[in-house]
Protein backbone atom coordinates (compact mmCIF):
# COMPACT_ATOMS: atom_id res chain seq x y z
CA UNK A 1 0.00 0.00 0.00
CA UNK A 2 2.75 2.40 1.06
CA UNK A 3 5.03 1.34 -1.83
CA UNK A 4 2.24 1.87 -4.34
CA UNK A 5 1.78 5.40 -3.03
CA UNK A 6 5.47 6.25 -3.50
CA UNK A 7 5.52 4.80 -7.01
CA UNK A 8 2.49 6.90 -7.88
CA UNK A 9 4.16 9.98 -6.37
CA UNK A 10 7.34 9.45 -8.43
CA UNK A 11 5.26 9.03 -11.59
CA UNK A 12 3.30 12.21 -10.89
CA UNK A 13 6.43 14.28 -10.24
CA UNK A 14 8.07 12.92 -13.39
CA UNK A 15 4.94 13.64 -15.40
CA UNK A 16 4.80 17.19 -14.05
CA UNK A 17 8.45 17.83 -14.98
CA UNK A 18 8.05 16.43 -18.49
CA UNK A 19 4.83 18.37 -19.04
CA UNK A 20 6.53 21.59 -17.98
CA UNK A 21 9.44 20.84 -20.33
CA UNK A 22 7.14 20.20 -23.27
CA UNK A 23 5.07 23.30 -22.53
CA UNK A 24 8.14 25.53 -22.45
CA UNK A 25 9.75 24.19 -25.64
CA UNK A 26 10.44 26.84 -28.26
CA UNK A 27 8.82 26.63 -31.71
CA UNK A 28 10.33 24.40 -34.36
CA UNK A 29 12.78 26.17 -36.67
CA UNK A 30 13.38 29.13 -34.36
CA UNK A 31 16.52 28.39 -32.40
CA UNK A 32 16.97 30.49 -29.27
CA UNK A 33 20.56 31.51 -30.10
CA UNK A 34 22.29 32.96 -33.13
CA UNK A 35 25.35 30.73 -32.91
CA UNK A 36 23.98 28.00 -35.20
CA UNK A 37 23.06 30.64 -37.79
CA UNK A 38 26.65 31.87 -37.62
CA UNK A 39 28.00 28.36 -38.23
CA UNK A 40 25.66 27.75 -41.16
CA UNK A 41 26.48 31.11 -42.82
CA UNK A 42 30.24 31.26 -42.26
CA UNK A 43 31.33 27.69 -41.57
CA UNK A 44 32.12 26.72 -45.15
CA UNK A 45 33.99 29.93 -45.94
CA UNK A 46 36.03 29.94 -42.74
CA UNK A 47 36.98 26.28 -42.54
CA UNK A 48 36.69 25.13 -46.16
CA UNK A 49 34.67 22.08 -45.14
CA UNK A 50 31.31 21.24 -46.66
CA UNK A 51 30.34 19.25 -43.60
CA UNK A 52 29.30 21.73 -40.93
CA UNK A 53 29.43 19.04 -38.24
CA UNK A 54 33.06 18.26 -39.10
CA UNK A 55 33.95 21.94 -39.21
CA UNK A 56 32.56 22.34 -35.68
CA UNK A 57 34.05 19.12 -34.31
CA UNK A 58 37.55 19.59 -35.73
CA UNK A 59 37.86 23.36 -35.97
CA UNK A 60 35.58 25.45 -33.77
CA UNK A 61 35.49 22.90 -30.94
CA UNK A 62 38.79 21.11 -31.58
CA UNK A 63 39.61 20.98 -27.89
CA UNK A 64 36.57 18.77 -27.32
CA UNK A 65 37.81 16.30 -29.93
CA UNK A 66 41.22 16.29 -28.26
CA UNK A 67 39.47 15.27 -25.05
CA UNK A 68 37.59 12.47 -26.82
CA UNK A 69 40.81 11.09 -28.31
CA UNK A 70 42.46 11.27 -24.90
CA UNK A 71 39.56 9.35 -23.37
CA UNK A 72 40.07 6.59 -25.94
CA UNK A 73 43.79 6.52 -25.18
CA UNK A 74 43.07 6.27 -21.46
CA UNK A 75 40.61 3.42 -22.09
CA UNK A 76 43.31 1.44 -23.91
CA UNK A 77 45.73 2.11 -21.05
CA UNK A 78 43.14 0.80 -18.62
CA UNK A 79 42.63 -2.39 -20.64
CA UNK A 80 46.38 -2.94 -20.69
CA UNK A 81 46.51 -2.55 -16.93
CA UNK A 82 43.55 -4.92 -16.50
CA UNK A 83 45.34 -7.69 -18.41
CA UNK A 84 48.83 -6.90 -17.12
CA UNK A 85 48.88 -9.87 -14.74
CA UNK A 86 48.49 -12.42 -17.55
CA UNK A 87 51.43 -13.79 -19.48
CA UNK B 1 42.34 -24.62 -31.90
CA UNK B 2 40.44 -21.41 -31.25
CA UNK B 3 40.16 -20.42 -34.90
CA UNK B 4 36.88 -20.08 -36.69
CA UNK B 5 35.48 -22.33 -39.40
CA UNK B 6 36.47 -22.15 -43.04
CA UNK B 7 33.32 -20.18 -43.92
CA UNK B 8 34.19 -17.38 -41.50
CA UNK B 9 37.79 -17.28 -42.72
CA UNK B 10 36.81 -16.98 -46.39
CA UNK B 11 34.19 -14.35 -45.59
CA UNK B 12 36.73 -12.34 -43.61
CA UNK B 13 39.13 -12.53 -46.56
CA UNK B 14 36.44 -11.27 -48.93
CA UNK B 15 35.32 -8.46 -46.63
CA UNK B 16 38.71 -7.09 -45.63
CA UNK B 17 39.48 -5.17 -48.84
CA UNK B 18 36.11 -3.39 -49.36
CA UNK B 19 35.87 -2.77 -45.64
CA UNK B 20 39.23 -1.03 -45.41
CA UNK B 21 38.55 0.94 -48.60
CA UNK B 22 35.18 2.04 -47.24
CA UNK B 23 36.73 3.10 -43.95
CA UNK B 24 39.46 5.07 -45.67
CA UNK B 25 36.83 6.69 -47.88
CA UNK B 26 34.85 7.79 -44.83
CA UNK B 27 38.00 9.18 -43.20
CA UNK B 28 39.27 11.07 -46.25
CA UNK B 29 35.85 12.51 -47.18
CA UNK B 30 35.15 13.52 -43.59
CA UNK B 31 35.09 17.21 -44.43
CA UNK B 32 32.73 16.76 -47.40
CA UNK B 33 30.22 14.06 -46.47
CA UNK B 34 28.84 12.67 -43.21
CA UNK B 35 31.46 10.72 -41.35
CA UNK B 36 34.95 11.52 -40.24
CA UNK B 37 37.85 10.16 -38.31
CA UNK B 38 35.94 8.48 -35.51
CA UNK B 39 33.43 6.76 -37.77
CA UNK B 40 35.92 5.63 -40.42
CA UNK B 41 38.34 4.41 -37.78
CA UNK B 42 35.55 2.40 -36.20
CA UNK B 43 34.71 0.83 -39.59
CA UNK B 44 38.32 -0.24 -40.13
CA UNK B 45 38.56 -1.47 -36.53
CA UNK B 46 35.45 -3.61 -37.08
CA UNK B 47 37.05 -5.31 -40.08
CA UNK B 48 40.26 -5.68 -38.10
CA UNK B 49 38.38 -7.31 -35.22
CA UNK B 50 36.68 -9.74 -37.63
CA UNK B 51 40.06 -10.65 -39.11
CA UNK B 52 41.70 -11.07 -35.71
CA UNK B 53 38.93 -13.32 -34.38
CA UNK B 54 38.72 -15.39 -37.58
CA UNK B 55 42.46 -15.99 -37.88
CA UNK B 56 43.28 -16.11 -34.16
CA UNK B 57 45.54 -19.17 -34.43
CA UNK B 58 47.58 -17.98 -37.38
CA UNK B 59 47.91 -14.45 -36.05
CA UNK B 60 48.86 -15.26 -32.47
CA UNK B 61 52.61 -15.41 -32.88
CA UNK B 62 52.88 -12.86 -35.68
CA UNK B 63 50.89 -9.93 -34.35
CA UNK B 64 52.97 -7.31 -32.59
CA UNK B 65 51.07 -5.24 -30.04
CA UNK B 66 53.89 -2.72 -29.83
CA UNK B 67 53.33 -1.57 -33.42
CA UNK B 68 49.65 -0.89 -32.77
CA UNK B 69 50.49 0.87 -29.52
CA UNK B 70 53.13 2.99 -31.24
CA UNK B 71 50.67 3.86 -34.03
CA UNK B 72 48.07 4.97 -31.50
CA UNK B 73 50.51 7.16 -29.60
CA UNK B 74 51.92 8.66 -32.79
CA UNK B 75 48.44 9.50 -34.11
CA UNK B 76 47.52 11.27 -30.88
CA UNK B 77 50.82 13.17 -30.90
CA UNK B 78 50.22 14.17 -34.54
CA UNK B 79 46.76 15.47 -33.62
CA UNK B 80 48.13 17.56 -30.76
CA UNK B 81 51.02 18.79 -32.94
CA UNK B 82 48.60 19.93 -35.64
CA UNK B 83 46.70 21.80 -32.95
CA UNK B 84 49.90 23.42 -31.70
CA UNK B 85 51.04 24.43 -35.20
CA UNK B 86 48.26 27.01 -35.32
CA UNK B 87 49.42 28.55 -32.08
CA UNK B 88 50.52 31.78 -33.82
CA UNK B 89 46.82 32.74 -33.70
CA UNK B 90 45.15 30.38 -31.25
CA UNK B 91 45.29 26.76 -30.19
CA UNK B 92 43.51 24.67 -32.88
CA UNK B 93 43.69 27.51 -35.42
CA UNK B 94 43.13 26.26 -38.97
CA UNK B 95 46.35 27.59 -40.51
CA UNK B 96 46.11 25.81 -43.88
CA UNK B 97 42.63 26.88 -44.98
CA UNK B 98 42.26 29.13 -48.04
CA UNK B 99 46.04 29.24 -48.36
CA UNK B 100 46.21 27.65 -51.81
CA UNK B 101 48.61 24.93 -50.75
CA UNK B 102 47.93 21.55 -49.19
CA UNK B 103 44.16 21.21 -48.61
CA UNK B 104 43.98 24.94 -49.18
CA UNK B 105 41.60 25.52 -52.10
CA UNK B 106 39.20 28.33 -51.20
CA UNK B 107 35.52 27.38 -51.26
CA UNK B 108 32.76 29.66 -52.44
CA UNK B 109 29.25 28.32 -52.81
CA UNK B 110 28.58 24.69 -53.59
CA UNK B 111 31.56 22.34 -53.41
CA UNK B 112 30.78 19.28 -55.57
CA UNK B 113 33.54 17.17 -54.06
CA UNK B 114 36.86 18.98 -54.16
CA UNK B 115 38.97 16.98 -51.71
CA UNK B 116 41.71 19.60 -51.59
CA UNK B 117 39.80 21.84 -49.19
CA UNK B 118 39.33 22.05 -45.47
CA UNK B 119 42.79 23.15 -44.37
CA UNK B 120 43.95 21.17 -41.38
CA UNK B 121 40.66 19.25 -40.98
CA UNK B 122 41.52 16.29 -43.33
CA UNK B 123 44.87 15.83 -41.63
CA UNK B 124 43.19 15.80 -38.22
CA UNK B 125 40.61 13.36 -39.56
CA UNK B 126 43.43 11.08 -40.70
CA UNK B 127 45.18 11.29 -37.33
CA UNK B 128 41.98 10.61 -35.37
CA UNK B 129 41.03 7.76 -37.73
CA UNK B 130 44.41 6.11 -37.22
CA UNK B 131 44.12 6.59 -33.48
CA UNK B 132 40.60 5.13 -33.25
CA UNK B 133 41.53 2.18 -35.48
CA UNK B 134 44.64 1.24 -33.52
CA UNK B 135 43.01 1.84 -30.13
CA UNK B 136 39.96 -0.34 -30.84
CA UNK B 137 42.07 -3.06 -32.49
CA UNK B 138 44.41 -3.00 -29.52
CA UNK B 139 41.50 -3.43 -27.10
CA UNK B 140 40.25 -6.43 -29.14
CA UNK B 141 43.73 -7.98 -29.35
CA UNK B 142 44.56 -7.53 -25.67
CA UNK B 143 41.19 -8.75 -24.40
CA UNK B 144 40.88 -11.70 -26.82
CA UNK B 145 44.37 -13.09 -26.39
CA UNK B 146 44.54 -12.07 -22.73
CA UNK B 147 41.37 -13.97 -21.84
CA UNK B 148 42.81 -17.17 -23.34
CA UNK B 149 45.90 -17.10 -21.16
CA UNK B 150 46.39 -18.23 -17.62
CA UNK B 151 46.59 -15.81 -14.77
CA UNK B 152 50.02 -15.58 -13.22
CA UNK B 153 50.54 -16.57 -9.65
CA UNK B 154 50.23 -13.95 -6.97
CA UNK B 155 52.75 -11.28 -7.91
CA UNK B 156 52.76 -9.49 -4.56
Amino acid sequence: MNGEFYKMLVCMVLFAFLSAAVASIHPFGEPPSEMDDYFIRNGQRETGANNIVTSIVFDYRGLDTLGEASVLFTAVTGVFMLFAGRK
Amino acid sequence: MNGMSKIVKVTACILIIPGIVFGLYIIMHGHLTPGGGFQGGAVIATISALFIIAYADEIRGVLDKDILSLMESMALIAFISLAFLGLSTTFFHNFLVNGGGLFGNPVSGINPGDLNTGGVIPLMNLAVGLEVYSALSLIVVVMYFGSKQEVLEDVN
